[in-house]
């Protein structure tokens, strides 16, 4: 997992509320076997007419399309708990999702994955997201030890994480790994809890 | 101290507390693995060298890409889908897992088939690929869907890292009239409280209406809590929970059954318990639902009309849905009904849909399918002859599998077909790109195949008498 720390990069703004999985990631990209390919798929049905780029989706727009952060509406990633969904918006080069609210599966992907969900308070949000509509005022820099999010020309915005959440993604960190270092501690939970179950 | 049902369950499944922000090392009881989520969590543990740490605990079926053609056979004619078959029945050979493959006498959809096999049982802490892993609540464990990432994790190493949920108690009060059902009473729910009312929490469904719902009933309203972005819904199980579980194959028997039974009935909210949140809604009051735009949450009554207002959402879901502002929903022509998923495909769910149907003829011009939730309940559904009464008024009866739910396999809807759908979701493009889907109970959509459009099932039953 590449670790995130400082990146600084265009931020799209795509507002709608309760955005889900289906919308962001449609069935015909579940497929495979493999993570790979899924660039393709990241909003497909509203990317593509007729299999060309549909000019009037944001992402295809010359001020929005090398974004590397999404400002979003609430209930961002909603629905299906297809992992795909966050596969193919890193594939696309989106490395942070900034929202007033966040599913919870779509939450846990991300985390999984390195890719930073960042919930702020709606106002702030909605703040955010007018101010990334204008294509002169659409780079930010994300500063995550710092828990900071500045623009030029803008008061910088602070924001929470659990620490954790925050030393897994500044480490890029291997969540298999770290559990596995608790085996032991693990394999005498088991045993104690099973002998109380022994129906298990 | 007084503890909730969810307290009690993440209490003694924590095998470590990692921090103050609640999150823990939770030991889970059992996984669902199906097709589509899997492959590269076992493509992660093969390169990694990992082994599956429980393989007991692990049941996999193939559900969503599977055809259901009546006649089906192993061969699988589209070449991605045939690859994930193959590729989970390779995955289960090589780390031991059971698997219920297409053919199998079990095959059927996880949520379905997972309780209909014992495999889930009270005081369990469940995890699986897929968010209606919220189905589980009903017997009283705690269910919640997770990605493909977890799913390696907890492969490797039987637990996940957790962070705890705030708490929501729901408290369902009075009778259900007629022809009102526990699909309604859900999304009654999803549309008082909004798609994000739930979003981090776990609710717990109380009240004196929970013990006259079935078992099964149970299942379809803790399936769609996740449709208000629950990540798990409980209702503390009774004797009806008990009596459905005992004599299912992977249910304890004998002396440990007893030993189960005297656990199990300590699973409740202690009185007292402190609820983070607390919504109360009267079920007497309720009237057959039907959703009208492409979110779970935008859903009237039967005898109600899509908003008249310029909200924004709004706007887009009726631009999509082909509707106007202060439209009435009944009277609406669909053009495809169908009955299925694991919301709505158990036994109840088509004994419910062959009452509307039996006498009936489906409406000329409507293409009406009836896919199972699994072989053993359409097994079961001839054995009483609901097939053949369904058959008789023009449904096509299947073979199960998630089926059109959400279409990934052969059976998905083209742009501008209207479907009245027992499924969970409504979302653009679920059911086929440009599909259209009402979302209603199983007996609301045989009636609008039988009308040819959205109406009252009261009203439909009523004429004939």
């Amino acid at each position: 997992m590449r670790p995130f720390d400082v990146e600084t990069g265009i931020a799209a703004p795509y507002g709608a509320a309760n955005v889900d999985t289906d919308v962001i990631m449609p069935k015909q990209f579940l497929k495979g076997i493999d993570r790979s390919g899924l660039d393709k798929g990241v909003f497909f049905d509203q990317r593509f007419l007729h299999d060309q780029p549909n000019p009037g989706f944001i992402l295809n727009q010359a001020a929005w399309q090398q974004a590397a952060f999404l400002v979003v509406g609430p209930n961002f990633g909603c629905g299906s708990s297809r992992e795909h969904a966050v596969w193919g918006l890193m594939q696309l080069g989106i490395r942070a999702i900034i929202g007033s609210s966040f599913a919870g599966i779509f939450f846990d992907n991300c985390q999984r994955n390195g890719l930073l969900l960042i919930e702020l308070p709606e106002p702030e949000t909605a703040a955010l997201l007018a101010r990334v509509s204008h294509p002169q005022h659409n780079r930010l820099t994300i500063n995550l030890g710092a828990q900071r999010i500045s623009a030029d020309g803008m008061a910088d915005i602070a924001f929470e994480i659990d620490g954790l959440r925050k030393a897994a993604i500044l480490a890029g960190q291997d969540a298999i790994g770290v559990t596995l270092q608790r085996a032991a501690d693990i394999a005498a939970f088991e045993q104690r809890y099973l002998g109380e179950r022994p129906w298990l | 101290m007084a503890k909730t049902l969810y307290h009690k369950h993440i209490d003694s499944h924590t095998i470590a507390r990692l921090d103050d922000d609640g999150h823990v090392l939770l030991y889970i009881d059992r996984q669902v693995l199906n097709e589509y989520t899997s492959p590269q969590a076992f493509s992660g543990l093969r390169q990694a060298g990992r082994k599956v740490a429980r393989p007991q605990a692990q049941l996999t079926v193939v559900d969503h890409v599977n055809p259901t053609t009546p006649n089906r056979i192993a061969l699988v004619t589209d070449s991605q889908a045939a690859r994930q078959i193959s590729y989970l029945a390779e995955n289960c050979r090589d780390f031991g897992l059971e698997h219920l493959d297409i053919l199998d006498v079990h095959q059927g959809i996880e949520h379905v088939v997972a309780p209909e096999l014992g495999f889930i049982l009270p005081g369990m802490v469940v995890a699986a690929g897929d968010s209606h892993t919220t189905t589980y609540g009903a017997l009283g464990a705690f269910g919640f869907g997770i990605g493909t990432s977890q799913i390696e994790h907890l492969l490797a190493t039987q637990t996940l890292v957790y962070k705890q949920l705030k708490t929501m108690r729901v408290t369902l009060s009075g009778a259900l009239g007629p022809w009102v059902s526990a699909k309604d009473i859900i999304m009654a729910l999803v549309a008082k409280i909004g798609a994000d009312g739930a979003t981090g929490y776990a609710i717990e469904f109380a009240g004196s209406t929970v013990k006259d719902i079935s078992v099964e009933g149970r299942m379809t309203i803790c399936n769609m809590a996740v449709e208000a972005g629950a990540r798990g819904a409980f209702m503390a199980p009774d004797d009806k929970v008990f009596a459905y579980l005992k004599d299912k194959p992977r249910a304890p028997k004998g002396e440990l059954w007893d030993q189960a039974l005297a656990q199990w009935q300590q699973l409740y909210s202690d009185p007292g318990a402190h609820f983070d949140q607390e919504v109360a809604l009267d079920v007497g009051a309720l009237a057959p639902m039907v959703s009208w735009g492409t979110s779970p949450d935008q859903a009237t009554t039967i005898g109600g009309a899509v908003p008249n207002d310029a909200d924004a959402q709004h706007r887009r879901a009726l631009d999509y849905m082909a509707l106007s502002p202060a439209q009435a929903l009944s009277g609406l022509a669909i053009s495809h009904a169908f009955i299925g998923s694991c919301t709505n495909a158990r036994i109840e769910d088509l004994r419910l849909a062959a009452q509307v149907a039996k006498g009936r003829k489906v409406a000329k011009g409507v293409r009406a399918l009836v896919v199972p939730g699994s072989s053993a309940v359409r097994r079961q559904a001839e054995a009483e002859g609901l097939a053949q009464t369904l058959m008789e008024a023009g449904f096509e009866w299947r073979q199960s599998g998630c089926s059109m739910c959400l279409a990934m396999n052969d059976d998905v809807l083209g742009p501008g077909d209207r479907c009245a759908s027992s499924t969970n979701r409504n979302f653009e493009g679920r059911q086929g790109a440009g599909a259209r889907t009402h979302l209603m109970s199983p007996a609301m959509v045989a009636a609008a195949a039988i009308t040819g459009a959205l109406v009252d099932v009261r009203t439909l039953m009523e004429e004939s008498v």
